[in-house]
């Protein structure tokens, strides 16, 4: 590993004075031009920021879909803050995130370093992994939703009588039940980025660990973690940030039932406009999930100190 | 409720049995079809779209036929062809909405009439095409038609199978309990208690899909009060939906709920698999409310139990001193047709000539009545009579005809604007949540709103 670090740095280092002695001196210096980034910065302003600003201005209007919009200030604001069910989805959607994440974070992180082990059998148990990520979320809800039906499903299928008859339809569990659905479709993802991390971290480190007698347990500990912390941050961002905006399992699962046991902000966001035709306060809703999520996002990358990373490996 | 028949399948599997019996007619058709698909998608390639009609239809249910008679009129009719473009039936309400509103509108728009068609009206979105039809008018049962005609004036026709909602029950579990196949609330209530101390659920209910609950609300209602006491709702009477029918109409649904008439896991039941109609045929379940698809979807799913002479259908029970009609039904009358206003002119000239010259030709009522479903038409008795699925169709077609009113689903017939409310707020009645007086009161504040 090291090894090849090294010999790519000297490559690197070879070729340099090469490209200054063309006298493109300031360029190479200041990094890839604007141009490489216009493809992007183009998508993004299109399909990202312009939408964003519609839906700003929308906010602000009232429209059924048909006729056309009219202005009518804040009075959708006004409207959607004092809607109990806005502070509601807002509330099931703070607790959606968080127990996404206590529930995900942990066994990606396990399963990660479990596969990016050599034990037998290691590769076919992988494959197994993953599968669930190659499924399309439609049929992976429509799947669950046939497994919960309390009568043909697992409930009436097991000699169990402590399992609930009713999953989805149950407002007190019906919320759990979403969140185990979603971990099992995205929890193959993070493990893969955990993979990828521990494979990264060099083996000497562990043979030393060996030498000075730590065992398996203080080698993750003292070791593994540490090394994985920038992956940590990666896949922890993309889970928070990704469940805060998560809509389509949830959708197929149970459209935000019983009653509004599950209306999670982005589903309420779509059943605003869609269900209910009331674009100027889907807009809001919208709004408000742009705000949260890039205070997240920000809040996220300000704590990891993502722009004081630094090597780990420094000296190896 | 607003759901295309899903009977797709089992149409496939008829149509197949019927090109065995027609080999040498369809293969022919087929060729031809294939041919006038390749003229369309050069015709559309060629630039000028919009002077070319469109149509914008569903798949599943009797859409294949409508998709079939689209091609052999596009046929027969090269300068007056249509592009046809098919979606999903949740896909299509967002879309067409979004497209009528943007003036994007397909020349001939599908439509379940109610609320949305008189805001289509209202907006000035669809044309009056009551002179075209005219014709048309004249053999359509006018229970089902009606809903398509505004202030006299016809905005919209029906174009497929009417779907009224019927008790399905299995006979076998009657015979089992003893019982009688309920004609009355009464007779209801006793049955369910029969089926209760037999260890039966008396009623399979779809409650996880919310809307198979609004065909116990709106037929009980329209049985205590007519088809008067939802009036109210319709026209915006900020009081409407206090009605005392409606109250008492949710009182005997929650009264229900506690006699133990429906299987208590029916919150988690869900429609869209069918799960209500499958209890019933394998015996769990003695009876289910549900919309006409239901007997198609049964030979499909569970021919064993459909042909076995157990698969029962009847009206849904009378309520002793209601004002309504036993005879009057709930469900969707049928899909229509409306003209969009902004398609060109020589677009709905294509389009008033398709609904007037050809809808419900003779091999589009055929194709219709040999997949179990049935048009909205008068005078087809003798086909009926020769159909594989006499006994059900000739029930359907006298009862549907003979219905004094026929209610649109509450969903389709208020403002689409208040349909999530009363999916929600008629879910938390059915759970015992809030009482039929809040449920009024949460829904006269969506009124007018």
């Amino acid at each position: 590993m090291t090894q090849t670090v090294a010999q790519s740095a000297e490559e690197i280092s070879d070729g340099a004075p090469q490209v200054q002695r063309d006298g493109a001196m300031r360029q190479s210096r200041q990094g890839p031009s604007f141009l490489m980034a216009l493809p992007a910065v183009l998508f993004f302003g299109i399909f990202a920021l312009i939408p964003l600003l519609g839906v700003l201005v929308l906010s602000f209007m009232s429209w059924d879909g048909l006729g056309s919009p009219e202005f009518i200030g804040l009075d959708n604001w006004v409207r959607m803050f004092e809607r109990d069910q806005t502070m509601s989805s807002l509330w099931l959607t703070f607790v959606f995130v968080v127990i996404c994440f206590v529930f995900q974070a942990p066994v990606a992180l396990l399963l990660g370093v479990f596969m990016a082990g050599a034990q037998r059998y290691r590769a076919l148990l992988s494959v197994l992994f993953f599968l669930p990520l190659l499924f399309s979320s439609v049929a992976v809800g429509i799947t669950f939703q046939q497994l919960f039906s309390p009568n043909y499903g697992i409930s009436s299928a097991l000699p169990f009588d402590w399992l609930p008859s009713q999953w989805l339809g149950n407002p007190d569990i019906a919320l759990y039940v979403v969140v185990f659905v979603v971990g099992w479709c995205f929890v193959p993802f993070h493990s893969l980025l955990y993979q990828a991390g521990v494979r990264q971290i060099p083996v000497s480190l562990y043979e030393a660990a060996t030498i000075d007698g730590a065992g398996r347990v203080r080698q993750f500990f003292s070791i593994t973690l540490p090394q994985l912390r920038y992956t940590a941050i990666t896949s922890s961002t993309l889970m928070l940030v990704g469940s805060l905006t998560y809509f389509d399992l949830v959708f197929v699962l149970t459209q935000g039932g019983p009653g509004s046991a599950t209306r999670i902000l982005p589903l309420d966001m779509y059943i605003s406009g869609f269900r209910n035709y009331d674009m100027g306060g889907a807009s809001v809703l919208a709004v408000i999930l742009v705000a949260v999520g890039l205070t997240l996002s920000l809040l996220l990358n300000k704590i990891s100190g993502s722009s004081k990373m630094e090597s780990d490996k420094a000296g190896m | 409720m607003a759901r295309t028949s899903p009977s797709c399948s089992r149409a496939a599997s008829r149509r197949r049995r019927l090109g065995r019996r027609r080999s040498a007619l369809t293969a022919p058709i087929a060729g031809l079809a294939a041919a006038s698909l390749l003229g369309l998608s050069a015709c559309g390639g060629g630039g000028g779209t919009s002077d070319q009609a469109n149509a914008w239809v569903l798949n599943g249910g009797v859409w294949p036929v409508v998709e079939q008679d689209f091609e052999s009129w596009n046929e027969e009719n090269p300068e007056q062809s249509f592009t046809v473009d098919s979606f999903a039936n949740d896909v299509y309400k967002e879309r067409i909405r979004t497209a009528v509103g943007s003036g994007e509108a397909p020349t001939l728009i599908v439509g379940w009439t109610g609320g949305t068609l008189l805001e289509y009206i209202e907006h000035d979105y669809v044309v009056d095409i009551t002179e075209e039809t005219a014709e048309l008018q004249d053999q359509l049962i006018s229970s089902v038609a009606d809903n398509g005609i505004v202030d006299g004036d016809v905005y919209a026709v029906p174009m497929n199978n009417v779907q009224p909602v019927f008790l399905y029950f299995n006979q076998e579990l009657f015979d089992q309990a003893g019982a009688e196949v309920p004609t009355t609330w009464e007779e209801l209530l006793d049955v369910v208690e029969q089926f209760d101390e037999q260890d039966i659920y008396p009623l399979a209910l779809a409650g996880g899909s919310r809307w198979p609950m609004l065909m116990w609300a709106s037929y009980l209602t329209d049985r205590i009060g007519g088809p008067e006491a939802f009036q109210g709702v319709v026209e915006g009477d900020p009081d409407g939906w206090s009605d005392p029918a409606i109250l008492e109409a949710l009182e005997r649904c929650q009264e229900l709920v506690d006699a133990g008439a429906f299987d208590p896991n029916f919150a988690s039941v869900d429609a869209d698999q069918n799960e209500d109609a499958r209890m019933l045929a394998d015996g769990q379940a003695a009876m289910v409310l549900q919309g006409s698809w239901t007997y198609s979807r049964m030979l499909e799913d569970h021919p064993d139990f459909a042909e076995s002479g157990d698969f029962g259908f009847t009206t849904f029970p009378a309520v002793e001193g209601g004002q309504g009609d036993p005879a009057n039904l709930v469900g969707n009358p049928a899909n229509f047709w409306s003209v969009s206003e902004s398609a060109s002119e020589e677009s709905q000239e294509t389009a008033t000539d398709y609904l007037s010259e050809r809808l419900f030709n003779d091999e589009y009522v055929d194709q219709m009545l040999a997949t179990g479903n049935l048009p909205p038409l008068e005078g087809l008795d003798e086909q009926i009579a020769e159909t594989e699925d006499e006994e059900f169709l000739g029930f359907a077609y006298d009862v549907v005809r003979e219905a004094p009113n026929f209610q649109l689903s509450w969903d389709q017939a208020i403002d689409p604007s208040q349909e999530q409310a009363l999916l929600e707020n008629l879910e938390l009645v059915f759970l015992g949540q809030i009482t039929p007086e809040e449920f009024a009161e949460n829904m006269n504040a969506t009124q007018g709103g």
